[in-house]
C-alpha cells in the first residue's frame, strides 16, 4: 500500500497516493489544469510552462504536470495571475506558429487551437516570426511539417525511447530547436519504420498521416472505377471515439457507411487475417514437424515491424513468415479471386484499405510482390483518423446507421481474424489452427489468455501433442531486442531456441494503439478497444479460421491447398535487409 | 589536414575515450580538431562503433556551435555585423557576396573555394564597413570593390 497524502487544491480536501502528479489529483476533484507539453501516455518533459500552479505560502510557481503532491500543500491552481502568464505562454507559442488553422490537417482536432480557444485570445501583442522550415512528406506515411512544431518533445520521446528507432531527434538549441532527422535528409532517408507513432502523439499539426481522402473522393466520383474497400480488425473498435463514443464495436455501421459512400463492395480485413492464419499455421507445423526451415518462427503482418526488422535485424529473415500482411491478402484476392468469380476487370478496381496504421501507406509500394495480382494490390489506404474526416465531410450521421453486412465472399470472418488487432491476437488465433494441423483435433478451450494484455514482453508454453511449445510476444518496437537476442544467444551456442513464435506488433498495445488511429491514447483506451475486439470474438459462432466456411471455399475453388504454388505466388513476400540511413 | 578514410582513425580515438564520461563529446571534438569538421561519413561510422543512435550524435553535434557538419571552406570570409558596420552598410556588402558566390551565410560556395560566416564587431568600427578573409582585414568596403578583392584569391592557390 502507498502512503496516502493530504492536501488542498483550490480550498478543497484531497487524499491522493504518494507520487500523485498535482496535475491528476486536481483531476479527482475536478479541476483541470490546462497541459499542453504532457501526453497522458507520456512521462512529463516539463516544457511548455501551461500547466503552472501556485502554492500557498511559496512565491514559486510549480509545474502540475510533474510535480508531486505533497502532504499539507495549498494549491491554487487559478487566479488573474496565473491565468494571466499561462495567457502570454500561449501567445509566444502563437508568435512563431503559423494561422493555418482553418488549412490545417489538425483543424478542430488539436490541442494547441483548444487552449487558445480556451483562452479566448484574440490579438497577437508580439510580432510574429515564423521558421522558414520546409514540409517534408517524403515517407508517404507521415508528412513533417516543424514551422507547426510547438517543442513538446512527445514525438521524439516516443521514436526514441518506445519505438527505438531514433529517427526523430532535436537539432540545434533555443529559437533555432527543431524536430528533424539527423541531419539536413529528409525521413525516408533516416530510418523511419512509418508507425505513425509520433503522429498519434504530436498535440499540433506539426506530424501528421499524409491525407489521402482527395484520391479517394476522386476515385468514387470516377465512373470507370469499381471501388472496393475493406476495414481493419481495429478501425471498427475506435472510430466511434471520433464520435464520442469510447469502447463500442462499429463493424456493422461502418459496413452501411463504406456503402453510402459509393464503394461497390465492403469487405473485412478479418476475412484476409484467417487467410494468413491458414499460411502461417502452416508454415508453423513445417518448421515445427518437418523442420524444413529453422525456428523461431516470427510474425510479419505489421509492416512498420518488417521495415525495422529490414534495417535493424536482418540477421532475422530466415525466421520470418513470408506471409504477406492481411489487407495486402485481401487486395490481392480482390483483384484475383473476386473478379474472376463476378466476371469484373482487375483493372478497373480501386481497393481501398481503411487501417489504423500509416505503415501500410507505405507498405503497398514497398516491392514487387505488393502488385502480385498484375496491378497494384491496393491503391490506397486511409487512416482511422482519415475515415472519421471523411465520414464528416460526406454528411453523413454515421451513429444513427442501421446495421450492415459485409459482401460475404471476402467478408465473412472467425472469432480469430478479429482479434488480429491487439497484441497478442495473431499468436493466439495462429495457435488455434497450427493446434489442429498438428494435432487433427480442435481445441476445446480456444481462449489463451496467457498472451492477452499489455505487458510489454509476453512469455508463455503451451501444450501442442505433448509437446511444449515457448513462445513470445512484444509490442512497442523498444521491446524487440530483447526478445531477438535470446535467439541470437542461444544461436551462438548452439542451443535449442528459447521460443518456437515470435509475434512482434511495433505499436504499443497492438493496432488499437496504431500510428493512425484516433488521439489521445492512453494504455486504458487499448485495453477498452481491445476489449471491444476480444467481445467481438467471443460473440462468433466460428471461433478458428480453418473452420471459416468462406475460408474453405477459398482453398477448394481458387488457392488449393496452403503454401501451395497459387498462396506461394500471391500471398507471400520476400525481405531484404535495408540500409538504417540512406545518407 | 587530410581526408578522412578513418575507421583506423576512429577506432584509436574511440578506444581512447571508451568508457569515459562524456566520451561523445570528447571524441567529437578530437575529429572536429582533427579535419576542422565533423564529416557525415565519421559520424555514421562512430555510431555503428559506439552504438550510439546517429541521431543522438547529431543532436550534439547541432548543439555546440564549436561543431561543423561541413568542411570549411579554403578562404574564410567574416562580414561584420556589429552595430557600427550594420550602420554603414554591412546588409549591403552581404547580400552581394550572396549573390556574387551563391552562397547562403554558414555555408560553403558549391566550389568549396569560400565559406561565407557572418560575426560580431571585429574591433575596428572605424573602419566600417569591415569584412575580413582569413586573416586580411578589408575596410571601408563598397560594393563594386567585392568583386576584385574576391579575384585575388584565385582556384590555383
Ligand atoms: S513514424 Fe515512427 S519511426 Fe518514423 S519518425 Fe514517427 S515515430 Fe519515428
Ligand atoms: S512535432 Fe509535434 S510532438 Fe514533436 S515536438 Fe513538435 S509539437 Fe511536439
Ligand atoms: S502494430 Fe498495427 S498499426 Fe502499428 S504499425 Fe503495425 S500494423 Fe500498423
Ligand atoms: S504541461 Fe506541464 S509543462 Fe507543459
Ligand atoms: S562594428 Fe564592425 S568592426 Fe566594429
Amino acid at each position: 500500500m502507498k502512503k496516502i497524502v493530504k492536501a488542498k487544491i483550490n480550498g478543497i480536501l484531497i487524499r491522493a497516493e504518494e507520487g500523485t502528479t498535482i496535475l491528476d489529483a486536481a483531476k479527482k476533484v475536478q479541476v483541470k489544469i490546462p497541459t499542453l507539453c504532457k501526453h497522458p501516455d507520456l512521462k512529463p518533459s516539463a516544457s511548455c510552462g501551461l500547466c503552472i500552479v501556485k502554492v500557498k505560502g511559496s512565491n514559486k510557481m510549480l509545474r502540475a504536470c510533474c510535480t508531486p503532491l505533497d502532504e499539507g500543500m495549498d494549491i491554487i491552481t487559478h487566479d488573474p495571475e496565473i491565468v494571466d502568464i499561462r495567457r502570454t505562454v500561449l501567445e509566444l507559442i502563437l508568435s512563431n506558429h503559423p494561422n493555418d488553422c482553418l488549412k490545417c490537417d489538425r483543424n478542430n482536432d488539436c490541442e494547441l487551437q483548444k487552449l487558445v480557444a480556451d483562452f479566448g485570445i484574440r490579438q497577437s501583442p508580439f510580432t510574429q516570426v515564423l521558421r522558414d522550415l520546409p514540409i517534408d512528406n517524403s515517407t508517404k506515411a507521415v508528412e513533417l511539417e516543424p514551422q507547426k512544431c510547438i517543442l513538446c518533445g512527445r514525438c521524439v520521446d516516443v521514436c526514441q525511447n518506445r519505438q527505438d528507432v531514433w529517427a526523430l531527434s532535436f537539432l540545434e538549441r533555443g529559437m533555432q530547436t527543431r524536430i528533424s532527422p539527423a541531419g539536413d535528409i529528409l525521413l525516408n532517408e533516416s530510418p523511419c519504420v512509418k508507425c505513425g507513432q509520433c503522429s498519434a502523439h504530436c498535440p499540433t499539426g506539426a506530424i501528421v498521416e499524409q491525407d489521402d481522402i482527395g484520391k479517394v473522393w476522386e476515385a468514387l466520383l470516377d465512373p470507370d472505377k469499381y471501388c472496393v474497400v475493406q476495414i481493419a480488425p481495429a478501425v471498427r473498435a475506435s472510430i466511434g471515439e471520433a464520435f464520442g463514443l469510447t469502447g463500442k464495436n462499429m463493424t456493422k455501421q461502418l459496413y452501411a457507411l463504406l456503402r453510402r459512400l459509393g464503394f461497390k463492395a465492403v469487405f473485412d480485413t478479418n476475412f484476409a487475417a484467417d487467410v494468413t492464419i491458414m499460411e502461417e499455421a502452416s508454415e508453423f507445423e513445417e518448421r515445427l514437424i518437418k523442420g524444413t526451415k529453422s525456428l523461431p518462427l516470427i510474425t510479419s503482418c505489421c509492416p512498420a515491424w518488417v521495415d525495422f526488422m529490414e534495417k535493424f535485424h536482418s540477421d532475422m529473415i530466415e525466421h520470418f513468415s513470408s506471409c504477406k500482411s492481411p489487407h495486402e491478402i485481401l487486395g490481392v484476392l480482390s483483384k484475383t479471386y473476386y473478379t474472376q468469380k463476378n466476371g469484373l476487370d482487375p483493372s478497373k478496381i480501386t481497393m481501398v484499405s481503411i487501417m489504423p496504421c500509416t505503415a501500410k501507406k507505405y507498405e503497398i509500394t514497398r516491392s514487387n510482390e505488393m502488385s502480385a495480382s498484375g496491378f497494384q494490390d491496393i491503391d490506397i489506404v486511409l487512416s482511422t483518423r482519415e475515415l472519421a474526416r471523411m465520414i464528416k465531410q460526406a454528411g453523413i450521421d454515421f451513429l444513427s446507421l442501421p446495421d450492415e453486412e459485409a459482401d460475404s465472399m471476402l467478408g465473412e470472418y472467425a472469432g480469430a481474424g478479429v482479434i488480429f488487432g491487439a497484441t497478442g491476437g495473431v499468436m493466439e488465433a495462429a495457435l488455434r489452427t497450427a493446434y489442429y494441423f498438428v494435432t487433427g483435433t480442435d481445441l476445446g478451450k480456444v481462449e489463451f489468455e496467457s498472451v492477452r494484455g499489455l505487458k510489454g514482453i509476453k512469455e508463455t508454453e503451451i501444450e501442442v501433442a505433448g509437446k511444449k511449445i515457448r513462445i513470445a510476444i512484444a509490442h512497442g518496437l523498444g521491446n524487440v531486442e530483447i526478445v531477438l537476442d535470446k535467439v541470437r544467444e542461444a544461436k551462438k551456442n548452439n542451443q535449442e531456441p528459447p521460443y518456437h513464435f515470435i509475434e512482434v506488433m511495433a505499436c504499443p498495445g497492438g493496432c488499437v494503439g496504431g500510428g493512425g488511429q484516433p488521439y489521445m491514447v492512453t494504455d486504458e483506451l487499448r485495453l477498452k478497444r481491445a476489449k471491444v475486439l476480444y467481445q467481438d470474438d467471443t460473440d462468433k459462432q466460428i471461433r478458428c479460421s480453418h473452420q471459416n466456411p468462406y475460408i474453405k471455399r477459398l482453398y477448394t475453388e481458387f488457392l488449393e491447398k496452403p503454401l501451395g504454388p497459387k498462396p506461394e505466388k500471391l500471398l507471400h513476400t520476400k525481405y531484404t535487409p535495408r540500409p538504417i540511413y540512406k545518407r | 589536414m587530410t581526408e578522412p578514410k578513418l575507421s583506423e582513425d576512429i577506432k584509436k580515438v574511440v578506444e581512447k575515450w571508451r568508457n569515459k564520461k562524456g566520451s561523445l563529446v570528447m571524441i567529437l571534438h578530437e575529429i572536429q580538431n582533427a579535419y576542422g569538421y565533423v564529416p557525415r561519413e565519421t559520424s555514421l561510422e562512430l555510431s555503428k562503433y559506439l552504438d550510439v543512435p546517429l541521431a543522438q550524435i547529431y543532436e550534439v553535434i547541432t548543439f555546440y556551435n564549436y561543431f561543423k557538419l561541413e568542411k570549411p571552406g579554403t578562404h574564410r570570409i567574416a562580414v561584420c555585423m556589429g552595430t557600427a558596420c550594420y550602420l554603414k552598410g554591412a546588409p549591403v556588402i552581404l547580400q552581394e557576396l550572396k549573390e556574387l558566390l551563391d552562397v547562403e551565410e554558414g555555408h560553403n560556395t558549391k566550389d568549396g573555394l569560400f565559406a561565407l560566416d557572418v560575426v560580431r564587431c571585429l574591433g575596428c568600427c572605424g573602419l566600417a564597413p569591415v569584412m575580413m578573409i582569413d586573416s586580411k582585414v578589408y575596410g571601408k568596403v563598397k560594393k563594386e570593390e567585392i568583386m576584385n578583392i574576391l579575384s585575388e584569391y584565385g582556384k590555383e592557390e
